[in-house]
């Protein structure tokens, strides 16, 4: 190919790819599970969108006389034990948890398939990238987290404001500390298929390096990420709430989910509803979020032909 | 093979000296104190005493010396002295690595908490294997069955309820109400008899099931994920095309190959089981290396961590290597040469 | 919480019976005693750590001179009287004291325990290079000998009003001379087996110690008392959390006493009512307050931050404004939330002892908010229309800091709400202990660095005198850059008066005229407003049912009079 026919190919291209996006969401309808589990997630986000103007408390407000209710018309999730609404606090810790569940997985999922791909491809970015992949694996957590607190949470603070800057801290920190699995495995994947026919035909064929990663790597080795990205999203959910079980997360008064299963944990005989929300919450992301993955693997997967 | 495992071997060396270098340094440049957890009635004065004594008024570079040459003369000379049982080498005069806070050799410390570790987040992490493999066997087999659906659904719940929260749940039912396991793990305790073995086996219980949740979890999706994959590749048809039995297919031909990423998660996995479960072992008072390191690093006790992280990252680098050599042994196309 | 009040009640009254039936039980007649604490015992040598969990476990083992009981009265161990100047144990010009040990106490070992002991104690902790963490219990000392075998002598360098620092409470027991004298200074961390197992006059000897773990002990075959210690042997197990270790007294009853169980009283109240343990608790000298930053905190005074050169801080350097965040708390409230029976509101910096407690302050005991307003409108900060006050440039907005603890962090949001009922917004901020506490001097998040403009957390002081604690507010004292941040005046806080009283407080010998200054100071800070008190917290523990003579102690460690602990019959 010549620098010359870029053009010519590229317009080829763009109803080639308008119908293939076509087939792949018609063969993810076909999945009744990611249907539903897309259905669920949509639900759940629009929730934690709209909700709070429909279910108006402050989640923050405290009302100490009605502290550790149960399930009322005016507190439908019951409250805490400082008289904060826990519908409220629910709703309004999905929008941290989802945006930070979603955007550190995506962080972590990137970097990973990145620095596995490479890794496994081409051959002498092995050794380096796997021996950084150690490092990184080797790194006592928990030190980490208080380094980076302290180096850059006053900076950030000062040009994104508290919320904001923290939760850029947060998403990097937990992008850069959950990466390793998935570049292990996305590594481990792909020394299996760069050997097999269909690469070395794609290769012999002239096709470009990045193309073979691209269109036949990639694919491959999508149900492996597909996993990771559903475990993620968990992991990640659950880090922030150790994060600020540490001090190290959203300052005490912004509500996530993790964090009202850890402070609810305690509280399970007098107030069960104050667990039985927020970790419904997360788990039914979680599974939602596995389906639309399963799905999505399944319409993706090449040798899955259409009876 | 052989070649390249021992490169790798020379190789690891200086890596793991980085390693230990960016440890330490990490380790120095955080902001917790030996000093933070004493009562504030000891004034700063004594404070500033106690730190010197500890020797954190030495340069950096110093220290890391220090502890390179305790690490990788004192201690394993002191352990070979201790074998050979003569004091040819000296050792009593050696200095060796100690905690800050327990005053006593970091290496007895590990040594002390060894056993409830592998008891405990061990065998919760043999558990978790043997039961994920045949479940995701299983679920790959039979997609969207009832028995996949179920297995989905309890692993993923598994996964996404953390552990602060089982463990809290597991002890509410089963030590509060129905008193049948202790809440606390008893670590004075020796497995001598048939009783004994029981009363092991019952305090073990709560916190392997806890840790087993969610290492089968994990584990058994992702070999449902490739078992899927690969039932889907072109020598499988071919294969029930010629009539292999389809057991023979599933176990021999499938399952060899979906191996790969579950070789390389159970290769991730094996070292976190020395580093411990923290809040398992928190929440039963296992007490066991993970709690020693979470201490360890809420009491700015670095000799314990900077020894403990150190011999973790050796486990890493050394299991990861293991995976890689596996991955050649499981799929012969795999070369590295 | 009126169900745990009468809980309480019920528990006391239960402890009073049970106090005289136990009195016959014999030495180890009653089996094991087991008993939790939530942070481990990591070492037994109170003089290498001195944390409170260390001094507790160790309190078992070696015994002071003298310590306090559950009243804060000091009562005599191993001497046979207190010395004081009237009976002439306390020379008359302050600068001596000699303390007459009792006749036939042994150490655990069998030998015999001498004066001797005594003074190598003070030679131990004094060595240079040790990182002796009592050092300040010997703060002064010149010289301490041993006359004869069972008298010895301490002298200081300059006056001492209040000569009982060595050798009282928990954090200065005698040590074994035979066991310790090759482990002095530089080598003292390497008699791990001496630190883990030392010999001792207490009721348990140590019989296996996993650090941070587990330690197990026998009785005492030489303790001095015939009959004790009840239990033939003890158990002392560390790990966990707080609420976890309620639930094995209180709920599993798998063990016999839980210490220092801060957690929200509700659930402690709940898992009392299975009935299998009582909670107890008792009053120190603790306070939780809450420290105003006189200076500038914001990150644009760059170095200087928090310190006099930055310049005064633009809201609290306003005395209207100080006065008026005191008054708009509710401290009851905060107890209700967060520390049931084991806190009072207090607006006194020295709480106890009683002599010691002033009632001048108590006007900031009842919550006013429209007084609050009020003191705001008149020193000219508007209400905007955002609901915070401002005054020119300044606006009354706050970053509002403190370590990471679920009770902290109740505590912070209910104070939130409450500034904000009088114009003020605050941004909550909680750091992890080990790093606020810390001290490190490259962390901007130590409570020394003092980076926010409010912070709250707890101190005390150990035995009964305040007069250090006092002096501790002298100019001198700041934190600052100069002094590497070592200091313990966190709230800056600077008046020549105030300085004068410490010095004379420092050289007056007689009781009551020490209370008066003492109550002066405490007053001219809190009418300063340069510190805001808000709790006087207890310590909290639960004990088994049927475990008997457990006398909570604040004045010296919870364990104190383990030896008369039995099991109800």
């Amino acid at each position: 190919m010549t620098d010359a026919s870029q053009p010519d190919m590229q317009l080829e291209t763009l109803p080639q790819e308008r119908s293939r996006a076509m087939q792949l969401w018609g063969r993810f309808r076909d999945h009744k599970g990611g249907i539903i589990g897309a259905a669920v997630f949509l639900i759940i986000i629009i929730a934690v969108t709209i909700g709070p103007y429909i279910h108006t408390i402050d989640p923050q407000f405290l009302d100490i006389r009605s502290k550790n209710q149960g399930p009322s018309m005016l507190h439908p999730f019951g409250t805490d034990n400082l008289g904060r609404d826990m519908l409220a606090q629910v709703l309004a810790g999905g929008r941290l948890s989802l945006s930070v569940g979603m955007v550190a997985m995506a962080l972590s999922l990137f970097l990973g398939t990145v620095v596995g791909l490479l890794s496994g491809y081409i051959k002498w970015l092995d050794g380096p990238l796997m021996r950084l992949t150690d490092l990184f694996l080797a790194l006592p957590l928990l030190p980490l987290l208080l380094v980076i607190i302290m180096l850059f949470r006053e900076t950030l603070r000062a040009i994104f404001g508290p919320e904001t800057g923290i939760f850029i801290l947060i998403v990097f920190v937990i992008g850069i500390t959950s990466w390793m699995h998935t570049a292990r495995i996305v590594r481990g994947d792909v020394l299996s298929i760069k050997n097999q026919e269909f690469i070395l035909a794609a290769k012999s064929g002239g096709t470009r390096e990045y193309n073979i990663i691209l269109r036949h790597l990639l694919p491959n080795v999508m149900s492996s990420i597909m996993v990771s990205a559903t475990l993620g999203i968990a992991t990640a959910i659950i880090t922030e709430s150790a994060l600020s079980f540490l001090g190290l997360g959203f300052p005490s008064d912004f509500p996530t989910w993790g964090r009202l299963l850890y402070d609810g944990a305690n509280f399970l005989q007098i107030t069960p509803s104050r667990v039985l929300w927020p970790g419904l919450a997360i788990s039914l992301t979680v599974l939602s979020v596995n389906y639309m993955g399963d799905a999505f693997r399944d319409a993706l997967d090449p040798h899955k032909v259409k009876h | 093979m052989l070649n390249y495992t021992l490169r790798r071997l020379m190789f690891a060396i200086p890596t793991l000296l980085v390693i230990s270098f960016i440890i330490f340094a990490l380790l120095d440049l955080a902001p917790n104190d030996p000093t933070g957890n004493l009562p504030l009635t000891i004034p700063p004065e004594v404070r500033e005493q106690i730190r010197q004594s500890l020797g954190l008024g030495d340069p950096f570079l110093i220290r890391y010396l220090k502890w390179l040459h305790q690490f990788f003369v004192n201690e394993p000379l002191n352990i070979l002295s201790q074998i050979t049982g003569a004091d040819i080498f000296e050792s009593a005069d050696r200095l060796r690595i100690r905690s800050w806070a327990t005053r006593s050799p970091v290496v007895d410390l590990i040594v002390q908490r060894m056993p409830q570790t592998l008891w405990v987040v061990g065998m919760s992490y043999v558990v978790g294997i043997l039961i994920a493999i045949p479940i995701g066997i299983i679920s790959a087999h039979k997609q969207y069955s009832i028995f996949d659906q179920l297995g989905t659904f309890v692993s993923m719940i598994g996964f996404s309820v953390p552990t602060f929260f089982t463990g809290v749940l597991l002890i509410v039912i089963f030590s509060v109400k129905l008193h049948w396991f202790p809440s606390i793990y008893d670590t004075n305790h020796k497995v001598t008899d048939w009783s004994s073995l029981v009363f092991q086996i019952r305090q073990m219980f709560l916190p392997v099931m806890v840790l087993a949740l969610y290492n089968t979890s994990q584990i058994s999706r992702f070999v449902r994920a490739s078992m899927l994959e690969n039932l889907n590749q072109d020598y499988v048809r071919t294969a029930r095309a010629k009539g292999v039995k389809e057991k023979t297919i599933l176990l021999v031909h499938v399952l060899r190959n979906s191996l790969i990423p579950v070789v390389t998660v159970i290769a991730l996995g094996v070292p976190t089981v020395f580093s411990g479960a923290i809040i398992t072992e928190q929440i039963f008072r296992v007490n066991g290396l993970g709690q020693l390191l979470i201490t360890s690093i809420q009491g700015g006790d670095i000799p314990v961590v900077q020894t403990l992280t150190f011999i973790f990252a050796v486990l890493i680098v050394l299991f990861n290597l293991i995976a890689d050599v596996l991955y050649g042994v499981l799929d012969p196309r795999i070369r590295y040469d | 919480m009126t169900k745990l009040r009468l809980l309480l009640t019920a528990s006391a009254v239960v402890m009073a019976l049970g106090a005289a039936t136990s009195a016959q039980a014999a030495r180890g007649s009653d089996g094991e005693l087991k008993i939790l604490y939530w942070q481990a015992v990591s070492i037994l040598n109170p003089y290498l750590s001195g944390g409170t969990k260390d001094l507790h476990g160790s309190s078992m083992v070696i015994e002071p001179l003298a310590r306090y009981d559950e009243k804060g009265n000091m009562v005599p161990e191993l001497v046979d009287e207190i010395p004081t100047v009237e009976n002439g144990g306390v020379s008359k010009d302050l600068k001596s004291i000699t303390w007459k040990i009792s006749k036939g106490i042994k150490w655990s070992d069998g030998t015999d325990f001498t004066a001797e002991d005594v003074a190598f104690t003070a030679d131990y902790c004094l060595a240079p290079d040790g990182g002796c963490q009592q050092r300040a219990y010997f703060s002064d000392v010149t010289k301490v000998e041993a006359i004869d075998p069972l008298t010895v002598k301490v002298t200081f360098g300059v006056a001492k009003p209040f000569p009982y620092g060595p050798f009282v409470g928990s954090q200065s027991p005698i040590l074994q001379k035979a066991q310790f004298k090759d482990c002095m200074g530089p080598k003292a961390p390497e008699c791990t087996d001496a630190n883990f197992h030392p010999h001792g006059t207490g009721p348990f000897r140590v019989t296996e110690f996993k650090p941070n773990d587990v330690i197990s002990f026998e009785a005492n075959p030489y303790y001095r008392v015939a009959d004790e210690p009840h239990f033939a042997t003890a158990v002392l197990k560390g790990g966990g959390d707080a609420a976890s270790a309620a639930r094995a007294v209180l709920e599993t009853g798998e063990y016999d006493y839980a210490w220092n169980l801060q957690v929200e009283p509700e659930i402690l109240a709940q898992m009392a009512q299975a009935g299998k343990g009582v909670i107890v608790s008792s009053f120190g000298t603790q306070v939780e307050r809450l420290e105003v930053n006189p200076y500038d905190a914001s990150a644009a005074a760059g170095d200087a931050r928090s310190t006099k050169q930055a310049g005064p801080n633009p809201a609290l350097s306003d005395p209207a404004v100080r006065k008026a965040l005191s008054i708009a708390i509710d401290r009851d409230l905060l107890v209700e939330a967060g520390y049931g029976e084991a806190g009072r509101s207090t607006c006194n910096f020295v709480p106890a002892p009683d002599i010691y407690a002033s009632t001048k302050n108590n006007w900031c005991l009842k919550q006013d908010i429209a007084g609050a307003n009020k003191l705001l409108d008149d020193a000219g900060w508007v209400m905007g229309s955002d609901g915070v006050r401002t005054k020119g440039d300044a606006r009354l907005s706050l970053i509002f800091q403190t370590s990471t603890n679920s009770v902290r962090q109740g505590s912070q949001a209910l104070i939130k709400q409450m500034w904000q009922q009088i114009g003020v917004e605050t941004e909550l901020r909680n750091t992890d202990p080990s790093v606020f506490f810390g001290g490190d001097p490259a962390s901007p998040d130590t409570f020394q660095k003092f980076y926010s403009d409010v912070e709250m957390y707890t101190n005390n002081f150990d035995g009964t005198d305040p007069e250090k604690y006092l002096a501790g507010r002298t100019c001198e004292r700041i934190p600052s850059p100069e002094n590497g941040w070592l200091g313990e005046n966190i709230s800056r806080y600077c008046d020549p008066a105030y300085d004068k009283l410490a010095a004379k407080l420092a050289g007056t010998g007689k009781l009551a005229d020490r209370a008066e200054i003492a109550k002066e100071m405490n007053d001219m800070l809190i009418e300063a407003g340069t510190m805001i008190p808000l709790i006087h917290r207890g310590d909290v523990s639960a004990r088994a049912a049927n475990l008997d003579g457990v006398r909570m102690n604040s004045w010296d460690s919870q364990l104190w009079n383990v030896a008369s602990w039995s099991r109800k019959k």
